[in-house]
């Protein structure tokens, strides 16, 4: 995914970017609601990410501005202020979701999905490898005929291990991506998931292999 | 004067009321004594003043019966008059007719006029005579004896036993009368300090009422006595208001603060978890994740929980579609149960339920309910949220499969504080829906279900 990143905090900027980065996505980061701008005019975005308080305005007007000119690139707004009352307001004005500093980033990209599903038709979100097509949005795979409903962790496994086919991940990398940090999960948890991936795509063509003590990747046959 | 306020200004007495009953009272006392003396000395004068007229008229008469004649003067007495003077009461009468210093006849000593009489003007005075008192009056006649002009005065007086008694009778009544005057005052006097200060009781019964984040400035019809109070107390309040709201903008601005930093240090340590495969170094990456997720959820709720007792001070209710608002509500949570593979399901959400309620309050609550069942449930289980009408209310239930919570735990928490067991947050949390359901005259309540799981009720009342 394109994600356009506003926000006037450089360091936490750097950081969040990095981070999206890590889940594949490519960030450009603007500092200012007039660089926002720019970046818009000149490139597509699959999503904003938008903080509310920036240097030259608030991104609430912004972002008013945006769905006045009828230009509908999907907004989460991001807030240090946790009050009901901005949630709403945001919403009311056209964003598409709304989440708190210091968010989780499995809980962002939970949020990016949900807003992308909802506007499902908006990008093409199949994916096709070795012998099956992955259906981001409608949770799914689908091998010659049959399609298998794939539960979100599944889903979100089968995403990281997609977003570079042949890559190891190693159980600790998997286990912060799938599991929220207040859940006690011991390494093995991982392969319970793995195990359960590796029957949905069975006869794929596609397998996932362990590689012992290093990790896993996803390869074609 | 000074003695007179003194007197009545009763500036020892602390009670208003008791001040104003004392002053009333004080004062129609000396209006009552005044009114006895002026009755009393008004009936003495009327009392002399017919007294006066007869005996006028009367020692007139006698002078008018004195006649020259040769040997000397004779004199024919009155008949009538004295019966006439008799006629007023049981009085006694005593008469002299003096010639120059002699008395010619009638009782000698009575007392001297204190200016002798000239003429047939009758002079009046008041003297004791005999231990007894008298209206005395006296009228000068000269008369020719012996071919000389000699003066001749006569002297008539009565005593003023029954006179006096009428003048006391008078002015007995006069006194009872105004005794009771006196007794009536007292609760004449109660009933006035009420309804003087009536305005000022019901004023502070106003101020007594407000909740006590109530700040809103006092409007009251006051009397225009009262009206400087009323403003200082409001300036009080709009002082306290500054002060408070000074502080919730303090507080919201030291979350925002504190929140962006917090993120900047989450991110990284996000990044050196991916980066790190240092089994201690992991440990304790995730133990920092875990405490600034901690802190960020504790200060949601206090700042929650400040929205909710605000809003139930100014509580102001709307229709609103209860439905609608689970629906989006359940939207906004959707991804945090995706996170934790959780199985989202509703049911009567298809149709509106409208019902009168602060929006922002029922959102804070039902984000609150099922935040906590997204915590709850088992992984990879369900969360079911229910919306249906009974008994004259909307009962939303949102029941998770998770552990399940004995039923000490489960009032446990409702205390403010209090996590079960590994999960934080959860206590104030509960305080927060619990509030929000009192402030709207509903109810909450936790209930474990039979199968395993927790079943959380918010009911409220339809319209």
């Amino acid at each position: 995914m394109r994600i356009l990143l506003v926000e006037d905090g450089e360091e936490l900027a750097r950081a969040v970017a990095s981070r999206l980065a890590l889940e594949g996505h490519g960030v450009d980061h603007a500092p200012t609601l007039a660089d926002a701008r720019l970046f818009l005019d000149s490139a597509p975005y699959d999503l904003i990410l938008l903080d509310i308080s920036l240097p030259d305005g608030d991104g609430r007007d912004f972002l008013a501005a945006e769905r006045a000119a009828r230009r509908e690139v999907p907004v989460i707004m991001m807030t240090a202020s946790a009050s009901v009352g901005d949630r709403v307001s945001t919403l009311d004005l056209g964003a598409d979701d709304y989440i708190t500093k210091p968010f989780d980033f499995a809980e962002l990209q939970a949020r990016c999905r949900a807003v992308l599903r909802r506007r499902a038709g908006a990008a093409d979100s199949r994916r096709h490898f070795a012998g099956f097509t992955f259906d981001a949005l409608g949770a799914n795979v689908t091998i010659g005929e049959e399609t298998r409903e794939l539960r979100a962790r599944e889903l979100r496994l089968l995403e990281i291990l997609l977003s570079r086919p042949g890559q190891t991940y190693s159980k600790a990398h998997l286990i912060d991506r799938l599991f929220s940090f207040d859940e006690e999960v011991s390494d093995n948890a991982i392969e319970v998931y793995v195990g359960r991936l590796r029957r949905k795509l069975e006869g794929s063509g596609a397998r996932i292999e362990t590689l012992r003590g290093v990790g896993y990747r996803l390869i074609a046959e | 004067m000074r003695a007179l306020r003194a007197l009545v200004g009763a500036g020892q007495i602390k009670s208003l009321r008791r001040r104003l009953v004392w002053q009333f009272v004080v004062l129609s006392a000396l209006l009552v004594a005044g009114l006895f003396v002026t009755v009393r000395w008004v009936a003495e004068s009327a009392s002399r003043a017919s007294q006066d007229a007869v005996l006028g008229a009367a020692v007139t008469a006698i002078a008018e019966g004195v006649r020259s004649v040769d040997d000397g003067l004779e004199l024919d007495l009155p008949y009538a008059t004295f019966s006439m003077l008799g006629a007023m009461g049981d009085e006694r009468i005593f008469y002299s007719l003096r010639v120059g210093a002699d008395v010619v006849t009638g009782y000698e000593g009575l007392p001297p006029p204190p200016a002798p009489p000239t003429d047939l003007a009758p002079v009046f005075w008041a003297a004791t005579h005999q231990g007894a008192q008298l209206r005395l009056a006296a009228v000068a006649r000269p008369m020719l004896v012996d071919a000389r002009a000699v003066p001749v005065m006569v002297t008539l007086g009565q005593t003023r036993r029954g006179q006096a008694a009428i003048a006391r009778e008078t002015a007995m009544g006069a006194a009872w009368v105004a005794l009771a005057f006196l007794a009536l005052v007292l609760p004449v006097a109660l009933l006035a300090a009420e309804a003087v200060l009536s305005p000022v009781r019901r004023l502070a019964e106003v101020v007594a009422r407000r909740g006590p984040r109530d700040l809103s400035p006092v409007r009251y019809p006051t009397p225009r006595e009262l009206t400087p109070l009323l403003r200082a107390l409001n300036g009080l309040i709009a002082r306290l208001r500054g002060a408070l709201d000074l502080a919730e903008t303090f507080i919201f601005e030291a979350a925002h603060r504190i929140r962006t930093p917090l993120s900047l240090v989450r991110t990284e340590a996000e990044l050196a978890l991916a980066e790190t495969s240092d089994p201690a170094a992991r440990t304790r990456l995730r133990r920092m994740v875990r405490a600034i997720d901690d802190s960020s959820r504790s200060a949601s709720q206090i700042l929650d929980h400040a929205m909710v007792m605000y809003r139930s001070d100014q509580f102001e209710a709307e229709m609103l579609d209860l439905a609608a608002l689970a629906a989006s509500v359940l939207r906004a949570v959707e991804p945090l149960a995706d996170l934790r593979d959780l199985r989202v399901t509703s049911a009567g959400l298809g149709r509106p339920c409208h019902l009168r309620g602060d929006q922002r309050m029922l959102e804070i609550a039902l984000r609150n309910i099922l935040d906590n069942a997204v915590k709850y449930a088992r992984s990879e289980g369900t969360v079911h949220l229910a919306l249906h009408e009974a008994d004259r209310q909307a009962v939303l239930a949102v029941c998770d499969d998770g552990r399940g919570i004995a039923g000490d735990a489960l009032t446990g928490r409702f205390r403010r504080g209090s996590n079960v067991e590994d999960v934080a947050g959860s206590g104030l949390g509960l305080t927060i829906v619990t509030e929000v359901a009192a402030a709207h005259r509903g109810r909450f309540s936790l209930t474990p279900r039979p199968e395993g799981g927790t079943c959380a009720t918010l009911s409220l009342p339809l319209p």
